[in-house]
């Protein structure tokens, strides 16, 4: 199925599921702690310090602006500014924990995303921004048409043959329901304008 | 009983042909989307949204609830059959469900879990039908003190009876709070947190922020572990169905009990996840057989979805009554209220008594449509997941960023879905609850409005939130909540192994 084609197309190498295990069930997770990638700490680390940059860009914005008190009520910045702040507290406090739970139980350092696993939400995740990047030069039918048909070629194993007519097919309902159906117009590019819409 | 009345004025509203159909075609397209995984609920009506606004407001409230009540629905399905919960408040129905399939009794669970979600969500809309005209014309006298307060207590309720770490759930909070902020102060017209950006003007609109968060990266956690798409065989047939109804009256008890939790965490914005969870661990701790749960009992499947979707269901008397949302999903249904051109709050039942009442009456039967539904028709549902995944997943991002694009035919709201969906998955790895911050995007502007013009009333004294009795005694209530998880922390926490 699906999923084992993933693994075995993507893996060149370490990532080949064994000998032998043909069925999607099969594909075996990867054990958890002991494996090359990102530990759940650093990740932990790194998203607190997201939250604390976010509540300080606030802080910052809202002083710009004013977060007093004037003639006609709290100023524009009054209410950002003390979410801003309370949330720079809260990110202290969840760093706080991550740095005390740390030390003592460092045996069981658990992965956030091990290297296959972020191979395999690779293959996902870059074809998906790459349809997002293209949107604004191909619009949203060919692009789709495009993501379809790698998906099912790359992905799923299906051969050009029938992929290709699926993403064409897909680009084609979507612009029947869209722009003739409910009458939403979706972003084009030059191929709907060439044929005239 | 003028409720009654009120309630057959909109069985008619509800019961036109045309709305009927739509009913139908939300419950089938609801339960579409609960099974898929990637589309639940809230970003499944998100992605819906746009296309309503040539409707009328009730028969568009109509369909999105009742893709709703089928979302509830489908969840159950790939729980049961797949081990693969479609939606977030049905994993602890796999802990039952899941087995008894195993040991060749899908039909009977499947049956369990639809009867029950359908005992669960008619007890919360009979509740609705009686409760929320009360509450809303309790709400009439509220002032902007009252309505922070409420806001309050929802979001430090949150804060006390997630499921998550307080601090997480907090974090995650004010950065809804921030995002909502961001854009045009409509109070003073100042740009605020654009930083020169003139995309940023606009705002985060949280339908982009809810298909970002719970669809793409639902598809990326997906994707991670290999998905195991591999069921149990689904055959119902009414013998099947009526021998598990001629025993699931034993299990009243734990209904009416699961019923219970599940209105109560409904209407707290705990939601539908919690409820289930607290639900199946109520169950084990008060049955006889507690220890063969997990193996296969039908009171483990019966008590997370009854609680479950009277929870989904109840979520939406806050919204209905108070302009509050109770989960995602409602919060996306009153963003569509703002989109329509109604104004979410008490108002409702004052001046737009066909819609209220039409929604209500159409809970009652999308609920009776859904169960026929999802009984008649699990097969064709349960083969959806045999479609490959490649095709899934990229038809799924493809219509996300329709649905992203749609909202306010804006290119850049792609790239931000697609921005929400890293947050969103990050966050979900590590325990941030998604459900505050999407509430705390959608509810920013009105809680800081009603602090604003609380805080004028007051000349800027804080002290205004504790000098009517009513608001006084919500943010009392709202504070006991944000600090019930110090209380638990003090005292031997039981809390947890109920929720595991």
């Amino acid at each position: 199925m699906a999923i084992q084609q993933i693994a075995g197309r993507e893996a060149d190498g370490p990532m080949r599921a064994p000998e032998g295990v043909a069925t999607a069930e099969g594909f075996v997770v990867p054990a958890r702690d002991s494996v090359a990638g990102v530990s759940v700490r650093t990740m932990e680390i790194l998203t607190s310090l997201g939250f604390a940059m976010a509540g300080a860009a606030a802080i910052w914005d809202s002083l710009r602006l004013g977060a007093g008190w004037s003639g006609d009520g709290p100023q524009s910045g009054y209410f950002p500014f003390w979410i801003g702040a309370l949330l720079v507290l809260a990110a202290a406090a969840n760093l706080l924990s991550v740095a005390r739970a740390g030390a003592p139980q460092r045996k069981a350092e658990e992965t956030f995303l091990s290297l296959e696993q972020a191979r395999t939400v690779a293959t996902v995740f870059i074809p998906t921004c790459l349809y997002v990047a293209a949107i604004p030069f191909t619009g949203i039918y060919v692009a789709s048409a495009v993501l379809v048909a790698w998906f099912m070629v790359r992905l799923g194993g299906f051969s050009a043959t029938r992929a290709v007519p699926a993403g064409i097919a897909t680009a084609i309902v979507t612009f029947v329901v869209f722009e003739i159906w409910f009458l939403v117009a979706l972003p084009k590019g030059p191929i709907e304008d060439f044929l005239g819409y | 009983m003028e409720e009654v009345g009120l309630l057959m004025q909109g069985f008619a509203v509800a019961l036109q042909p045309d709305n009927l159909l739509l009913m139908m075609v939300g419950v089938i397209l609801g339960v579409l989307i609960g099974v898929l995984p990637g589309l639940g609920g809230a970003n499944g009506i998100a992605i819906l949204l746009p296309l309503t606004f040539a409707m009328s407001p009730v028969s568009a409230v109509i369909m999105l609830s009742c893709i709703y009540w089928g979302a509830l629905f489908g969840g159950a399905i790939t729980s049961i059959l797949f081990n693969i919960p479609g939606e977030p408040w049905s994993v602890a129905t796999t802990f039952d469900g899941y087995p008894m399939a195993q040991q060749g009794r899908a039909g009977e669970a499947l049956t369990a879990a639809f009867t029950s979600s359908f005992v669960g969500a008619i007890v919360a809309v009979i509740m609705i039908t009686f409760v929320a005209p009360v509450v809303a014309g309790f709400a009439l006298q509220f002032g902007p003190p009252e309505f922070f307060a409420v806001m309050f207590l929802s979001f430090a309720a949150f804060v006390g009876m997630g499921r998550g770490k307080p601090m997480k759930t907090l974090a995650v909070m004010l950065l809804g709070f921030l995002l909502a902020a961001v854009g045009m102060d409509a109070m003073t017209g100042q740009l605020r947190m654009t930083f020169g950006q003139t995309e940023m003007i606009r705002g985060f609109d949280f339908l982009v922020a809810v298909i970002g968060l719970f669809g793409i990266s639902e598809i990326l956690s997906s994707i991670e572990d290999g998905l195991r798409f591999k069921g149990q065989k689904a055959r119902i047939d009414l013998k099947v169905v009526l021998r598990t109804w001629a025993e699931l009256p034993r299990y009243w008890l734990i209904a009416a009990r699961s019923s219970l939790i599940g209105v109560w965490m409904g209407i707290t914005p705990a939601g539908a996840t919690p409820a289930s969870f607290m639900s199946y661990g109520v169950a084990r701790r008060l049955s006889k057989h507690g220890k063969d749960f997990g193996k296969g009992r039908i009171e483990g499947v019966v008590a997370p979805e009854t609680a479950a979707h009277a929870a989904g269901t109840s979520a939406l008397l806050p919204m209905l009554t108070l302009g509050v949302p109770g989960s995602p999903t409602a919060a996306v249904l009153l963003g569509g209220l703002i989109m329509w051109g109604l104004q979410p709050g008490p108002m409702l039942f004052v001046e737009q008594k066909e819609f209220v009442w039409g929604l209500i009456a159409s809970m009652y039967l999308g609920n009776i449509a859904g169960l026929i539904i999802v009984l008649v028709a699990v097969p064709w549902f349960a083969a959806i997941l045999r479609v490959p995944f490649s095709i899934i997943a990229s038809l799924i991002l493809v219509v996300c960023a329709i649905g992203a694009y749609t909202v306010n035919n804006a290119e850049f709201d792609i790239v931000l879905m697609l921005i929400f969906g890293v947050i969103g998955y990050v966050l979900k790895k590590l325990d941030y609850p998604l459900a505050p911050l999407v509430l705390a995007l959608v509810l920013g502007d009105r809680t800081e409005e009603a602090f604003r013009q609380s805080l004028l009333l007051s000349d800027g004294n804080l002290a205004i939130f504790f000098h009517g009795w009513l608001s006084g005694s919500i943010m009392a209530l709202g504070l006991a909540m944000l600090a019930w998880p110090l209380i638990g922390a003090i005292w031997p926490r039981r809390k947890a192994a109920a929720a595991a």
